[in-house]
């Protein structure tokens, strides 16, 4: 009884919330994007771009709040070429993506490069500020990211826009026909999936490390687009995978503190492991938007 | 498009079979605008390397001169190309079904690891049996590493972007623990390394002094191969048909399911290939590192047209581009993660071009409709070309 209250402690929840934050970000942006009806696999790219720019301006401005505008905006202008690829010239969206991805990954890495002059990553850098939960130190940016839920929940189910959006989602053409801008309001979820995958980024880089380290969404873009399929493209059933996948991370940082016989290796995989199971198990009962991949006619 | 009409029942009508001279005929637009786009993606490349303060035309020229400026950097072009052409088939094929192969990367690296096992295991067999051992192991690696994401989607319908990204996250994971199984397993934990390949083992060398070997000939025939199998016999015209139109594989008595299974299975084998092409040719031992030959593959897939033969031209210039980035990085200063920044560029350009090709297609269509009235459903719409590439999207 002891050894599990031991485990199951203030420590391990707090990093459950700070893993599943980053996820949670980039998440709300991909459900945006995909209730829009763009399947959007950039996320990981658009993390990463946010991550390294968030650390690069914080380096040359020395302030962690401009670093922050500065990885949002860099997740913006990733998913501006991943719109315009997807929406307007109705390119593939899934190789739209994979390219987003490459870009990222590669662009990062030869930026770190030529502004550092090294390898794997940037110096180390001042962070946004935390406060304390039980001893515990939690980003702000942790809480601001589970107010996303209930935000993107009630912009899509309590406002025109939302309707709209769902509506271009579910059936681009029928949209059209009762006169609803499909491409305007895609672009617009799109974008806003780049300004929050790009934060969820920004997060990993000065918000729970203090540094850009190349590759260090280590696939949380895609581990977030499989929280949207497992949460049945909800707000709130994105947000209850995203934690299930945040505590299977968490869990290695448990392990570990406590010094617990269990490989290191197995761990890190299990988050994986995790989502292809749940993405297994649920992929029959989970309802996509029919319009997912539909081009509009228009733009 | 010729296919074999064997299989199909009557009420679909073969298509009709063109002559070869008409086949590259109609195979040059698409050629072109391959050409095209990966010119348009090294002009984008020029202007970021401009940005960063270098001068494109200095590293463009290192580039050139480190990809084919002599014998020795023309083997290197080769022997880069050759876990490319592998890798480029596997993501060809998985696409000629439908299916976006991102699974690659971890086919190979267990493909890789199957082979530098076995390669190392003191079996004390002769070359003609060791060899193919080796090889065998990474097929089946490879093949397993395929089949379980095609498994999944035919049975659950688990998108098959995710679970294969997931699979080679776990893919990792495996080698390293594998690697670490000294006394199990013959590896040198400490080098992050399987022990060195047998003798017997090796892919031969094929031009001494130089890093060229026997892989890169099997990587040819794998693409003769492939395309036999893809445009020659009934297996692959199931296979294309999936691709093209679900709805019009199934009314014609094709069974989706054990389509991509199988599409996937060969996928991963021909994967599992370029990994022992790598440790049994080049390396001579399994390294535990990602290469990232994988995604690469995709950009050598979509350059390619997911054509065999495409794809080996795709290899050749991706292999190019990658022998030349070490020189590129030693004489002009210009990173070698500018070659991954120009692997997204390519892929964006290509997937441009794509959606150019399929208007000017279509603008054809409609010219030769205009006379007759013709209806057309969704099946026939999907069926634009062989070539064009639409995922399923998740």
């Amino acid at each position: 009884m002891s050894a599990i209250a031991d485990f199951f402690t203030i420590a391990l929840l707090t990093a459950t919330l700070r893993s599943t934050a980053p996820l949670l970000f980039a998440a709300m942006g991909g459900l945006l994007s995909e209730r829009s009806g763009v399947t959007n696999i950039a996320l990981e790219g658009l993390m990463l771009l946010g991550a390294f720019a968030a650390a690069a301006g914080t380096f040359f401005s020395g302030n962690p709040m401009i670093g922050l505008a500065v990885g949002m905006l860099a997740g913006l202008l990733g998913a501006i070429v991943f719109g315009v690829w997807t929406i307007g010239l109705r390119a593939d969206q899934i190789v739209a993506g994979t390219a987003i991805n490459l870009l990222g990954a590669g662009l990062t890495a030869f930026l770190v490069q030529r502004i550092w002059n090294q390898a794997g990553g940037s110096p180390q850098v001042e962070k946004l500020p935390a406060f304390s939960v039980g001893g515990n130190n939690v980003n702000i940016l942790v809480p601001v990211a589970f107010l996303m839920v209930p935000l993107v929940h009630v912009v899509l189910y309590r406002t025109k826009a939302g309707l709209r959006i769902m509506a271009a989602g579910e059936s681009p053409t029928a949209a059209e026909s009762v006169g609803i801008a499909v491409p305007a309001y895609r672009y617009a979820c799109v974008l806003a999936s780049g300004l929050l995958a790009g934060l969820g980024g920004a997060y990993l880089s000065i918000g729970d490390l203090s540094q850009f380290t190349t590759n260090m969404t280590a696939g949380r873009g895609f581990i977030a687009l499989a929280a949207v399929i497992f949460g049945n493209w909800t707000p709130w059933g994105t947000l209850a995978a995203a934690l299930l996948f945040g505590f299977s991370q968490a869990l290695r940082y448990q392990v570990q503190a406590l010094n617990l016989p269990i490989s290191q290796d197995l761990l890190i995989a299990l988050p994986y492991l995790v989502t292809l199971v749940a993405v297994t198990l649920f992929a029959r009962r989970s309802h996509p938007p029919a319009g997912l991949g539909k081009h509009a006619k228009s733009g | 498009m010729s296919a074999n009409p064997a299989p199909a029942p009557a009420r679909m009508a073969p298509p009709a079979e063109p002559g070869a001279g008409q086949r590259a005929a109609a195979a040059l637009p698409t050629i072109l605008s391959s050409i095209g786009a990966v010119a348009l993606a090294l002009a984008a490349g020029a202007v970021i390397i401009l940005l960063s303060g270098q001068n494109p035309v200095t590293a463009y020229a290192a580039l050139f001169e480190g990809a084919f400026g002599g014998v020795k950097p023309l083997t290197e072009t080769l022997v880069a190309a050759t876990p490319l052409i592998f890798g480029g088939l596997a993501f060809a094929v998985a696409a000629q079904a439908g299916l976006f192969n991102i699974g690659i990367e971890g086919q190979l690296v267990l493909g890789g690891l199957a082979a530098g096992i076995v390669g190392a295991l003191p079996l004390g067999l002769p070359a003609i049996l060791h060899l193919p051992l080796a090889l065998l192991a990474a097929v089946a690696a490879g093949g397993l590493w395929g089949f379980l994401p095609g498994f999944l989607k035919a049975k659950t319908g688990a998108h098959e972007v995710i679970t294969t990204i997931m699979l080679n996250y776990l893919a990792f994971r495996l080698s390293t623990i594998l690697i670490s199984m000294d006394g199990l397993l013959p590896v040198k934990p400490d080098l992050q390394a399987t022990m060195p390949v047998q003798p017997e083992a090796r892919l031969p060398k094929l031009i001494p002094e130089t890093r060229l070997n026997a892989g890169f000939l099997l990587a040819l025939v794998a693409a003769a191969v492939i395309w036999w199998l893809l445009y020659r016999t009934t297996f692959g015209y199931r296979l294309r048909t999936v691709g093209i139109s679900r709805g019009a594989a199934a009314y014609a008595g094709i069974s989706w399911g054990a389509t991509i299974i199988l599409a996937m299975t060969l996928s991963g084998i021909l994967a599992g290939l370029g990994g022992a092409a790598d440790t049994l040719g080049l390396q001579g031992r399994y390294y535990n590192v990602q290469a990232g030959y994988g995604f690469t593959s995709i950009a050598v897939g979509l350059v390619g047209r997911n054509n065999p033969f495409g794809v080996v031209a795709a290899a050749l210039l991706f292999g190019a581009l990658s022998a030349g980035a070490t020189k590129m990085q030693n004489t002009a200063g210009a990173s070698k993660d500018l070659v991954s920044v120009l692997l997204g560029l390519v892929i964006l350009s290509v997937s441009a071009f794509a959606v150019l090709d399929e208007f000017r297609k279509r603008r054809k269509q409609a010219a030769a409709a205009q006379s007759v009235t013709v209806t057309r459903d969704r099946a026939e719409e999907d069926a634009s070309g062989p070539d064009d590439t639409h995922f399923q999207p998740l």
